[in-house]
């Protein structure tokens, strides 16, 4: 080694121990949706590092890159600082600022009159909100039956096949158990979703002998990587793989019989009479209950009946001479029909018949074979003692990828049908149901906004969103037709319990099935990565009636506490703060944070002053309800109820006796959870805690919740669910029957026409495959390749490209292509290439990969700009190497020359879900002598005024380190 | 040029990267940022922050790709940072005495009042560790998070690297990997933990431990390579139809 040449000299003196806080105070990341515990050190009144909370049960003292870079969120110069009126056209980003006072006013006028005239008139759509109870309650309380969030977008189809099957789904509804499952199955999982519980529970899971996780997903990224086994199924044929599964189950006789006659309708008769109006649905007693055929006595008894031994096949004559069959044996005749057989689906899905044959073989094998048991003694609702609970540890978890098809709720149901054959829903080392869920299979509120509900200044008589049971809770008129602007509720997708956020414009802009007055948004980027067919919505949104000169959609409010795309095309901004800034309370009304050992929820408290004119709006929405009177907000004499704003609120609003938006804590003296009456120091408390509330249900209560009765009593009392009674899991759905036997000309609420074979076709009351529409409908040859989307681990959305850190990790995107079927293409690594489907066309450069499903191209989500908005550089990396797949993503489903009906949106015919994955595509390697930019190019986005100007060098920290002072004022020392 | 310690105290505190677990979320990198652009090395600064050609100084980065094993095509996600190697070249190289390695624990540090910002020591990183802050014209490189292992303002439980403390999936581990009985010697021996490139014979401290072998076949976890069927739907039905289940 080189010898001693520079003399010895004072060594650096390093202080190992310096302050690290003034202060530390805990609250609720909102980087992204998962709701993480955090510890925000601050010093000098600035935010100097952002940790994970230990004791946190969302995050257990981790966090991911999103919530390591508040601190460049908090300090972004692309937020909002005062409220905007637009003075120059929509899109243009012209606007002057306004004080708070003229901005309520002139909302408060704008919603008035709406309310005094027709309600409907306000479009009321909030994007990845977490403070949906509030805002559903709102719209609920002016009147107006168009409200939703953003999960019409999302992932609709996971949710409401949950709750329509076993009462409960993936993330927020429950959790493998990670502790003791030895085989999980992950499919088509979007990466930025649940991500700190997944990756602990991964890291957990491959930490222990024994186990395997199998990832099923087109592209291999994160998740995939670390997978034991990738399978890189084609998208949009989960549902067919799963089916499949569920065939070599059922042919090898490896089916949990006992767990599916306790738990699920199974053995629930149902009326086999084709052409009949009954036919399909179960077969009940005079009092409406459900039977079963006992074997034992050879009689029917109550589905209840837990001394039967129930027939699970077979054919039963009732005295009244209808024939009836259990549930199972329709299970079993569908599945085990021949077209399922893994050699028949393994081509369709891209996989050899033997993966499907080998992972069949490996799920009963652990299921079966390597049952475990919890000795702890449970009992169960009809009062059966148990001395353990047994455990199948086999557990799966899916989410967009499986969810953002048009076949999407069929195989979401299929998945959990799956889970269920296997026994392996809810015990140990399955799935598990997270409380407040289960919940009544599905849980009994229906969507309020029937003709009649909405009336001139009232309130509407309930929810906007629920969930329906039969065609008479559709929001149609008398002839079928939608009732919201959506179209929500209505014969196109009956069961659309999130309501379709990305047809709002759309169907605005046409006046169908009515024109609206005012659109009135919560941070959904619907001018851009938030919607299908970008462009066509922003030019809906610009768009003018050419004879009185007025917009289409002629009022648009938009609140966001940034710069997005979508605050160029509002008439008037309101500027939220930023999650460091405000109250916010993460409720069991809501999606709240609990563990499935116990329920709990969260606050966010405000850590910092803003330093702008801006104010949260929650606290900005309670102060226009009590502007406009909205009843529950006002006064009797009309003073508002909540002059505290948000926080007053989370207080003392009650929706029932005793129940508030926060279940810790309650009552006068703070002793009571759950159900309690206000407690006024409530907030104190949940700040003493660290921010949250958690209560652990003891070891007898943990499993099989459906049918625990010491639990079905607590979860009562606490206010979870409405009654003791067992929750069944309903493999067999009576509720998609009735709209089937409604579309076969049964029952007066009919659907129109056009819409019944489509009604027909895809309610079917068990899980069924089809091809995704947008694959059967276009040329295939034409567009031989699907095109997705992933989302990285480290961005949200939109929301990371202000980030000044996220931003360098994913400045641009490409799009990744198999290197087979590149070079078929004469496509070599870093071409720009044109991607055309039937909608439209992009160009985009392309990175060669391996790992992806041949078939498939995909990008990172989101990564694209348009030029100039979010405080970016016009010419910054994001508008042009960055680029959306939504430009190719029509909301209309493909016109076809052999088919002449009803323009439907590009959903889920079930549910409304958004078909973000159903794309096909074509690519072509772009001319040599093409420019090297993305296309389509936007003119940029003017700032809009009162925006900080950003730093050209960020050196965010330096005040914290005297060292580094003499560098100060942007002086370098060379 | 610059000594290493003539008298080490066997101490090699670093890091050992579990490549079986890290799914590649970037968390630690950014966690690390965060941490230190407020530390030690204060400020970590972001030329062009919201511009054209945004580069920062990163202590930490994660790489990502493809690596060809026959028929698998695997996907790895690499963190690195500096592994505070025995034989430090960064620290010789060094021509002010700024570069310099810690006898107490092997952390290997830069004093910036002393740093020339000549680049010298990133030339004799094999590893491509440092990262040059062009603004503050000094250079910069994982400090092991020396602000917060020792410090006493902290709880016990938290004077663990940045990188180490945020790591969702637990796949990064701190300790002394000069104390064979510590956990992380003894995680390195029970996983066939190595050295990166030990060919160019640094002795970095840090430790990656490889990928578990992935269980791809039935036998793998004892599982039959298909399920034997029990009969065709109408022996299966008849079957069932003879069976009692009880609840």
């Amino acid at each position: 080694m080189a010898a001693r040449f520079w003399p010895t000299r004072a060594r650096e003196v390093v202080d190992t121990s310096p302050k690290v806080a003034d202060e530390i105070k805990y609250s609720t990341c909102y980087m992204c949706a998962c709701r993480c515990g955090i510890k925000v050190y601050l010093r000098d009144g600035k935010v100097r590092y952002i940790q994970g909370n230990r004791d946190h049960p969302t995050n257990k003292g981790v966090l991911c890159a999103k919530g390591s870079a508040g601190i460049m969120t908090q300090y972004s110069p692309a937020r909002l600082t005062q409220p905007l009126l637009r003075v120059g056209e929509r899109g243009e980003g012209k606007f002057k600022p306004i004080s708070w006072d003229e901005a309520l006013q002139l909302a408060a006028e704008w919603l008035g009159d709406i309310r005094e005239t027709d309600p409907r008139k306000l479009a009321f759509f909030t994007g990845r909100d977490q403070s949906q109870s509030l805002t559903g309650w709102w719209a609920s309380q002016f009147g107006t039956p168009n409200y939703a969030a953003h999960g019409g977008f999302c992932s609709v189809n996971m949710a409401a096949a949950g709750l329509y099957s076993i009462g409960g789904s993936f993330w927020e509804f429950g959790e493998p158990d990670w502790e003791r499952t030895k085989y999980f199955m992950m499919f088509g999982v979007a990466e930025d979703h649940d991500s700190n519980p997944i990756k602990m529970g991964l890291g957990k899971l491959k930490g222990r002998a024994g186990t395997k996780f199998v990832s099923v997903n087109p592209v291999k990224t994160g998740y995939s990587a670390i997978a034991d086994e990738w399978i890189g199924i084609r998208p949009g044929t989960d549902g067919l793989f799963v089916m499949a599964l569920i065939h070599e189950l059922l042919r090898a006789d490896s089916i949990d019989f006992e767990y599916l006659a306790r738990y699920t309708n199974a053995p629930w008769l149902v009326i086999h009479d084709p052409g009949a109006s009954d036919h399909g649905l179960f077969l009940r007693d005079e009092s409406g209950n459900p039977l079963i055929w006992d074997t034992s006595e050879g009689a029917f008894t109550d589905a209840l009946d837990m001394e039967a031994t129930p027939a699970m096949v077979g054919e039963y004559k009732a005295p009244d001479g209808r024939t009836a069959v259990p549930v199972f044996q329709l299970i079993a005749a569908r599945y085990l029909k021949p077209e399922y057989a893994p050699d028949k689906v393994a081509a369709t899905c891209g996989l050899g018949a033997a993966t499907i044959r080998r992972v069949a073989a490996e799920l009963a094998h652990v299921a079966f074979g390597e049952q475990i048991e919890i000795p702890v003694a449970w009992t169960d609702w009809a009062g059966r003692h148990h001395d353990s609970f047994v455990g199948r540890p086999v557990a799966m978890h899916a989410m967009r990828g499986i969810a953002a098809h048009t076949n999407g709720f069929h195989t979401c149901r299929a998945i959990h049908l799956l889970q269920v054959l296997l026994g392996s829903v809810e015990c140990p080392g399955g799935f598990r149901f997270k409380p407040p869920f289960p919940r009544p299979v599905p849980p009994p509120q229906k969507p309020a906004g029937k003709a009649g509900e909405v009336r001139p200044g009232e309130r509407l008589p309930g929810p906007p969103l629920g969930f329906p049971t039969e065609p008479a809770d559709l929001l149609v008129d008398d002839d079928g037709a939608p009732l919201r602007i959506d179209k929500a509720y209505s014969w196109e997708n009956p069961l659309s319990s999130h309501g379709l956020m990305h047809m709002v414009i759309t169907n605005a802009w046409k006046g169908d099935p009515y024109p609206i007055d005012t659109l009135f948004m919560y941070m959904g980027n619907m001018a851009w990565n938030s919607t299908m067919n970008t462009k066509g919505v922003i030019d809906m949104l610009r768009d003018k009636d050419p004879t009185t000169g007025a917009h289409k959609i002629p009022r648009f409010i938009y609140v966001d506490a940034y710069e997005s795309e979508t605050v160029a095309f509002a008439d008037l901004v309101l500027p939220d703060t930023t999650y460091l800034e405000r109250w916010d309370c993460i409720s069991l009304l809501d999606r709240p944070i609990c563990e499935a050992d116990g329920p709990a929820d969260a606050i966010r408290q405000p850590i910092l002053e803003p330093d702008r004119d801006v104010r949260p709006f929650q606290t900005v929405l309670l102060d226009l309800g009590a502007r406009l009177g909205l009843p529950g907000m006002v006064e009797d004499n009309g003073d508002p109820k909540y002059p505290g704003g948000y926080p007053d609120y989370i207080v003392n609003h009650q929706r029932g006796p005793g129940i508030g938006p926060l279940a810790g804590w309650r009552g006068a003296d703070g002793a009571h959870h759950g159900r309690g009456g206000v407690n006024p120091d409530q907030l104190k408390r949940y700040i003493d805690n660290q921010c949250f509330w958690s209560y652990h249900l003891p070891e007898s209560h943990r499993f099989y919740k459906f049918a625990n009765g010491p639990y079905l009593e607590w979860a009562a009392d606490f206010g979870l669910i409405g009654s003791v009674e067992p929750i069944i899991m309903q493999l067999y759905s009576e509720p998609i029957q009735t709209f089937r036997l409604a579309a076969e000309g049964h029952g007066d609420r009919q659907p129109p026409e056009a819409h019944r074979e489509r009604i027909r076709t895809y309610f079917d009351p068990l899980p069924v495959w089809y091809m995704p529409f947008e694959e059967s409908d276009v040329d295939r040859d034409a567009y031989p390749l699907h095109a997705i989307t992933q989302r990285p681990m480290q961005m949200y959305h939109s929301w990371g490209s202000h980030n000044a850190w996220l931003r360098q990790i994913n400045t641009s995107n490409r799009l990744h292509m198999h290197r087979a079927t590149a070079s078929k293409l004469g496509i070599a690594d870093d071409d720009w290439v044109w991607v055309e489907s039937h909608h439209g066309r992009i160009k985009a450069q392309v990175r060669l990969v391996a790992g992806v499903n041949p078939q498939t191209v995909w990008t990172w989500n989101a990564i694209g700009k348009r030029s100039g908005a979010w405080a970016l550089d016009p010419k910054a990396p994001e508008s042009q190497q960055g680029f959306l797949l939504n430009h190719l993503i029509s909301e209309l489903l493909p016109k076809r020359k052999d088919r002449d009906g009803p323009e439907y949106s590009n959903s889920d015919p079930v549910t409304g879900q958004a078909a973000w994955y159903d794309l096909r595509v074509r690519v072509t390697k772009a001319a040599p002598n093409e420019e090297t930019v993305t296309f389509p190019q936007f003119d940029p986005q003017a700032r809009p005024p009162g925006g900080e100007a950003p730093p050209r060098h960020s050196r965010f920290g330096h005040f914290f380190n005297p060292k580094s002072w003499h560098r100060d004022n942007g002086r370098t020392r060379r | 040029m610059t000594s290493l310690p003539a008298f080490p105290s066997g101490r090699r505190l670093g890091l050992v990267i579990d490549l079986d677990i890290c799914v590649g979320c970037h968390a630690c990198a950014v966690h690390c940022k965060e941490w230190n652009t407020g530390g030690h090395p204060a400020p970590l600064t972001d030329r062009d922050a919201y511009g054209t050609d945004p580069v920062g100084v990163w202590l930490n980065r994660i790489h990502t790709f493809e690596a060809d094993e026959g028929d698998d095509v695997r996907t790895i996600h690499f963190p690195k940072s500096c592994l505070h190697c025995e034989n430090a070249e960064c620290v010789t190289v060094c021509p002010t005495g700024a570069s310099y390695k810690r006898e107490q624990d092997g952390v290997v540090l830069v004093n910036e009042d002393w740093c020339i910002g000549c680049k010298l020591c990133s030339w004799a990183c094999p590893y491509g560790a440092r990262e040059y802050d062009e603004t503050e014209g000094v250079m910069k490189k994982c400090t092991l998070c020396i602000d917060r292992i020792y410090n006493e303002n902290m709880p016990e439980v938290d004077r663990v690297p940045a990188c180490v403390l945020t790591c969702p999936a637990g796949a990064r581990h701190f300790g002394d990997l000069g104390d064979p009985r510590s956990a992380v010697s003894r995680l390195v021996a029970a996983r066939g933990g190595h050295d990166l490139m030990p060919e160019l014979g640094y002795k970095p401290t840090n430790k990656y431990l490889p990928p578990r072998p992935r269980k791809t076949r039935a036998r793998d976890i004892g599982a039959p390579r298909r399920l034997v069927p029990a009969g065709n739907a109408e022996r299966l039905l008849a079957k069932w139809m003879d069976r009692i289940f009880t609840r």
